[in-house]
């Protein structure tokens, strides 16, 4: 497998605290990879980095073959980079379709066109029956679905997800772990995602970078990581052996 | 065309809009004049309000500085017609450039610099006052005693020159507001309505869904710029004189945003709504005093206040969208 997002020592730090430092890895093409750690261990900010939120003050960030560090997150949204916030960003005062056509527009030349992307997404989402609803009207999973929905409109070649899961319902969370899967080996959409809730990390992902003050501490697959002494110190808990 | 005009508008709404259009044709031949100068104002106000809703109610930058573009637009046409004689609907054209160019420059420094909010907000007022005091001597356009445009006695309307009768102007005033409620009409259902938007909601996520919102937010001033000119040329034209005291004052720029406030920023129909309820209003409230006899100076600019007061406490959203509910306009269901 050629990499498909390579990370090489990336570090960025906010008026002398090291965010993150040297972190390196790679995501391989048409592959979920996981992004787990404390709070505030860097993952947010590494997803920044690579979406272009803030420039990196050291290291390279490789899409492709191109390197993208320092671009704009417009332009690394156009290069294939589809991204959701941990915090949502709806925008709330636009129905759940507009939202979607908003995301569609970008791989789509007519807004007729972008209107029928958005449908298929939001059915797939199961979000089709609020269409009609403002986004500020949405409960958080659902926000957090159409956060889903509106990037996967902008047809990404790799989704970069930050904690979407947080806050579902099992079911939610079985059937938004599906719909990544699905989407996963029908398109070989390729996934980063940053993610607390273990079970749908083990279920998803091949292999998991875990990040703590800022570095890398363990890559491996899921396997690997949970056995990780270091790894189990100051994330998962002695509890989980 | 007219099919993808009329997409997704509610029938009832099609009708009322022509209702509304064919009393407005009518209305010159309907009421005497002073009722025809305060249906001018309407739709002045209506057309500077949907021409400032772009930036504002659209893509959601607070302009406080219009005043800029309605003067910068007035002078510009007017100043050529009286030193060389150029038609106004030539002059226009220096009129959309030079207020196109400003609002660029405003944009530029703004957006490029990261100012955003009342921050923005205040650089427009910077703008507008920084153009009031240059105009006041500026020797060529005879600076703070004012530029006068020739008047006489018109037997026929000379639309060229635009020099003739009020009920011209009003039509021109007409056809410029149905052209730009037209225009928002189609640019909201456009890939650049929906940027706006979007923007408007959120820049960041605007932007990661790989919006340049650089680029549209400069869209935004430079167009509403633009159609905000448009009317400074009628205004010049209209009143024949311009001092700078007054058509670059701060208070020009707030008499024209609150027609869209008061009747819904954002919204298509709010900019109308707002500058009939306020103009119509006010002036019948001073025609309702000077008949039993009262005359209060400033009695039109303390009904602005309530009316404020009025929208901020209970309609915060304007009064056009509880309206378009009562008259069944919302947005329909739309099965797609």
């Amino acid at each position: 497998m050629t990499a498909f997002l390579q990370i090489d020592n990336l570090s960025k730090s906010f008026s002398g605290l090291k965010a993150v430092q040297d972190v390196s890895f790679t995501v391989p093409k048409g592959e979920i990879v996981g992004l787990i750690g404390p709070n505030g261990a860097g993952k947010t900010t590494c997803f920044n980095l690579i979406a272009g939120v803030y420039k990196p003050d050291q290291g390279t960030v490789t899409l492709g073959g191109r390197s993208i560090g320092g671009w704009r997150p417009d332009q690394i949204c156009l290069a294939g980079v589809g991204r959701t916030f941990q915090i949502v960003k709806p925008f709330a005062g636009l129905s759940v379709l507009e939202n979607v056509i908003v995301g569609a527009l970008k791989a789509s030349p007519s807004v007729t066109e972008a209107r029928g992307k958005a449908k298929s997404v939001l059915e797939r989402l199961g979000l089709w029956h609020k269409r009609n609803q403002q986004a500020s009207e949405l409960t958080l999973p659902e926000r957090k679905r159409l956060e889903v929905a509106r990037a996967l409109a902008t047809e990404p070649q790799i989704l970069l997800l930050d904690e979407v899961m947080a806050g579902l319902r099992p079911t939610e969370m079985d059937t938004m772990v599906s719909v990544f899967r699905e989407l996963n080996a029908s398109s070989g959409l390729t996934i980063l995602m940053i993610e607390h809730v273990m079970r749908a990390v083990m279920s998803l992902s091949k292999k998991v970078v875990v990040l703590n003050y800022g570095q890398v501490i363990a890559a491996g697959t899921p396997d690997e990581v949970t056995r990780d002494p270091a790894v189990l110190e100051c994330y998962l808990g002695e509890e989980a052996l | 065309m007219i099919r993808h005009l009329l997409d997704g508008v509610p029938r009832r709404g099609i009708a009322l809009l022509l209702v509304l259009l064919a009393i407005l044709l009518a209305a010159p031949y309907l009421v005497g004049g002073y009722v025809l100068s305060v249906l001018f104002l309407i739709l002045y106000f209506a057309y500077v309000g949907q021409a400032w809703n772009i930036m504002m109610g659209f893509a959601g930058q607070l302009s406080l500085g219009h005043s800029l573009y309605v003067g910068l637009g007035a002078y510009a046409a007017a100043a050529l017609y009286v030193h060389f004689g150029i038609s106004p609907w030539i002059g226009l054209g220096a009129s959309i450039i030079i207020s196109g160019f400003a609002g660029a420059v405003i944009g530029f420094l703004a957006f490029r610099f990261g100012v955003s909010g009342v921050y923005f907000a205040i650089l427009t007022i910077a703008f507008a006052e920084f153009a009031r005091i240059g105009f006041d001597h500026f020797a060529w356009v005879s600076g703070s005693s004012g530029l006068f445009l020739p008047v006489e006695n018109y037997t026929e309307n000379d639309f060229w020159n635009l020099r003739g009768s009020p009920a011209m102007f009003y039509y021109l005033m007409l056809a410029m507001t149905v052209a730009a409620f037209l225009l928002c009409h189609l640019l909201l259902k456009s890939r650049v309505g929906y940027y706006w938007l979007a923007i408007r909601e959120s820049p960041e996520a605007a932007q990661a869904l790989g919006i340049n919102i650089f680029k549209y937010k400069m869209y935004a001033v430079v167009l509403s710029a633009a159609m905000t000119s448009l009317a400074g040329v009628v205004f010049a034209f209209y009143y024949n004189n311009l001092f700078p005291e007054q058509i670059f004052h701060i208070s020009r720029s707030i008499e024209l945003i609150l027609g869209p406030i008061i009747g819904g920023v954002g919204t298509l129909v709010g900019p109308l709504v707002g500058a009939f309820l306020l103009t119509a209003l006010a002036e019948g409230l001073r025609e309702l005093m000077l008949q039993i006899g009262v005359e209060v100076p400033g009695v039109k600019q303390v009904f602005y206040g309530f009316c404020l007061l009025w929208v901020v406490m209970f309609l915060p959203d304007g009064v056009w969208p509880p309206l378009a509910r009562l008259l069944g306009l919302h947005k329909t269901e739309r099965e797609d």
